[in-house]
């Protein structure tokens, strides 16, 4: 019983980020309908954006408010302009080709990125994983039994974040002029325009917003894992594109559930059967729901000419 | 404007491709064969002219087991460096062609082909991961070029064929070493695994460890797996935490092995780790942070050795690159010593001579140990075991085969 409550918390812990991630996939998709695959890798470099900033500031990144803030600051702004320079300079020149060629761009990108992070040259890391800084001190906060369940600070710290990132995005979205530009974007590019909404602006602020949550999600990533290399972006990419389509691809709610569920399966299959079978069962519950319900858990199926 | 952006873009792929290219053939190959041609310039400039003798290494220079690759070239640089400023071979100059395979088999087997075919190599040095070697060696045997692994322990690397060779000892004594050493020393009464499930390497010694850790007379609690790339082991970890082991054998490489070791203890697991080789870097106290310390791992050589021709081997390799030669950098700079040495005694620089020349290798003065070659061509060696203290290894016992 104890060891079924350990792995919902440790599974509830990786949903959550996966969630915050596949949120930027359903975002830009459900403005763009554009898989954007590099969305993975551009949360990579938000990490490492992170990393660097909490050494330049050194010992008081741990642990101090202000210190937290200005790393997650840095790299959210940071990603946040990347997100920008490759809309601009990468996915807009193509917006009225074939889909497929921002895809096949798109995979360039991730690509570039994380094969480009692993050279060792000026500021780039270098291929080897690295420890990332613990800026948030990890304490006990909640001990059942003998150590039997532990839930650390950092799990709270990660799940208030995430839901409170996620209530902000709904509300953006659902609750402002900006979000109703975007909904109607989404919808239908050039009428938008025609109606006078900046679709242009509007675009980029959804890549914008997308890189951002990104680089938070990495960053509580690799705060609850320890572990940062350039290739993390290309695993958990996957993983959150995955929930992504398991909850309906461009329903925010859906990424959502999704994610959680997809973080709650691994969890529970590497706990009880072996992390062998961790991918396969993902991979499977994927296709599971797309054969039952085509759209994702609660997306519409939209009939589209091929 | 509007052109602007395509041209940006074509740009940034140009650069992307420049970049590539650049990671494979690295600066090592260059450095190696622009220092054999500034002392003995060939007209032709070709690096496998005629007074030039051309190896290849195929390593992981990028991915998940970069620091064994990185390490591997820095030992083999050195040795060939060494051999040329003595002189070379029987008058020619050494030069060496460097391959990254991103720790991954397949991109292995493919920088062997072209070490092979195209830059046509008199013999092959490479990979640390055995899974790697693996890949390399059916190829290497196929054309019928000589391969030395300087640190691919699982059996089946040499059994691939005649021109495979090693100069490391093999996993079942690893495992056994590790059993013996969990046992008699640290007498553990309960161990439990965590195997690595996609590395060949990991596998064979947790298979080795058990099998020697029952016989005598221990307990495996559990055998848990995780994926290499992973960076959550906290699902393995609480099912292991529930069996109550004394210990945890984790046959695995740093990049995983130092997170776990965190994982563990946020778990409440205070057990030693135990390990084999392919905990070996100095990353492994990075990612492990204090959660590491504490813990054991066999390995081919300790640093601590007082033996002057390691403490020459270690000043040099400060003096190059800076920081302590990790196994793999001594295994590395055996490796080429001991093809370089095959190669002054082969007949001609053919694949079948310089093949028997290495197989001959007997009683060869190796920094991490002394190589003699047997007949399935293994070294036969013994092991060292370390205990992980805060920031670096420390010497506990030599364990022989």
């Amino acid at each position: 019983m104890a060891q079924l409550l350990q792995h919902l918390i440790n599974g509830l812990a990786a949903g959550t980020i996966y969630a915050l991630v596949a949120l930027g996939y359903t975002m830009v998709y459900g403005v763009l309908k554009l898989i954007n695959f590099a969305h993975g890798d551009v949360m990579m470099v938000g990490v490492y954006m992170g990393y660097a900033t909490a050494f330049a500031i050194g010992r008081e990144a741990r642990g101090s408010f202000l210190g937290i803030a200005a790393v997650f600051a840095v790299a959210m702004l940071g990603c946040a302009l990347m997100g920008f320079l490759i809309e601009r300079f990468a996915y807009r020149p193509l917006r009225e080709k074939p889909r497929l060629t921002a895809l096949i761009t798109a995979i360039g990108i991730s690509f570039a990125l994380s094969y480009g992070f692993q050279l060792d040259i000026g500021f780039l890391p270098g291929a080897s994983p690295r420890a990332f800084p613990e800026i948030i001190e990890p304490t006990e906060w909640l001990i059942i039994g003998d150590r039997d369940v532990v839930v650390w600070n950092w799990q709270v710290i990660s799940f208030l974040i995430a839901v409170g990132l996620m209530v902000g995005l709904q509300y953006l979205v659902f609750g402002t002029r900006f979000g109703r530009a975007m909904r109607a974007v989404s919808w239908d590019h050039r009428v938008a325009a025609l109606m006078g909404i900046p679709t242009d602006r509007v675009i980029a602020l959804t890549f914008m917003l997308s890189s951002g949550l990104a680089a938070g999600a990495g960053l509580l990533y690799a705060i609850k894992d320890t572990s940062v290399s350039p290739l993390m972006g290309l695993y958990v990419g996957l993983k959150a594109f995955v929930a992504a389509v398991i909850g309906g691809i461009g329903h925010v709610p859906g990424a959502v559930v999704g994610a959680l569920v997809l973080g709650l399966v691994e969890e529970f299959v590497v706990g009880y059967a072996a992390s062998t079978w961790r991918d396969a069962v993902a991979f499977g519950f994927l296709i599971l729901v797309l054969l039952v319900k085509p759209g994702g858990l609660f997306g519409r199926v939209a009939a589209e000419k091929v | 404007m509007r052109r602007l952006a395509p041209m940006l873009l074509a740009a940034l792929a140009v650069l992307a491709a420049a970049c590539e290219k650049k990671t494979q053939p690295t600066p090592s190959g260059e450095a190696g064969t622009q220092a054999a041609q500034g002392q003995a310039p060939s007209p032709g400039g070709t690096p496998a002219g005629s007074d030039t003798i051309l190896l290849g290494q195929v390593g992981a220079l990028t991915g998940g087991q970069a620091t064994f690759g990185i390490s591997t070239r820095n030992g083999i640089e050195l040795a060939l460096k060494e051999a040329n400023a003595a002189g070379g071979v029987n008058g020619k100059k050494l030069a060496i062609r460097v391959y990254d395979n991103q720790s991954k088999p397949e991109e292995a087997a493919q920088a062997a082909t072209r070490l092979i075919t195209q830059d046509k190599v008199v013999l092959i040095l490479g990979d640390v991961a055995s899974s790697n070697s693996l890949a390399m060696a059916e190829k290497a045997q196929a054309a019928g070029v000589p391969m030395i692994t300087p640190s691919s322990t699982n059996t089946t690397v040499t059994e691939k064929g005649d021109y495979i060779f090693r100069v490391c000892f093999i996993d079942p004594f690893q495992g056994f070493v590790m059993a013996k050493f969990a046992r008699e020393d640290l007498k553990l009464g309960k161990v439990a695994v965590l195997q690595d499930n996609k590395s060949a390497y990991s596998i064979d010694l947790s298979g080795v460890f058990t099998r020697k850790f029952t016989e005598m007379g221990g307990k495996i609690a559990t055998t848990e797996s995780y994926s290499q790339g992973d960076t959550d082991y906290r699902a393995q970890l609480t099912a292991i935490k529930k069996t109550q082991p004394d210990g945890i054998y984790v046959p695995g490489y740093y990049s995983e092995v130092g997170v776990i070791a965190r994982q563990a203890r946020e778990v409440g697991l205070k057990v030693p780790l135990m390990g084999g080789d392919g905990w070996d870097s100095e990353k492994l106290f990075e990612l492990g942070g204090s959660a590491i310390s504490g813990s054991y791992f066999s390995n081919h050589y300790s640093p601590d050795n007082p033996d002057p021709r390691v403490q020459k081997f270690i000043a040099d390799y400060k003096a190059a690159y800076g920081g302590v030669p990790d196994a793999l950098a001594a295994l590395g700079y055996d490796a080429a010593r001991v093809a370089i040495e095959a190669l002054k005694r082969a007949k001609d620089l053919s694949g079948p001579s310089v093949r028997d020349a290495i197989a001959q290798t007997k009683d060869f003065p190796g920094v991490a140990g002394t190589v003699t070659l047997d007949d399935k061509r293994n070294a036969v060696k013994s092991a060292v075991v370390l205990k992980v203290g805060d920031g670096k290894t420390q010497y506990v016992t030599t364990i022989n085969p």
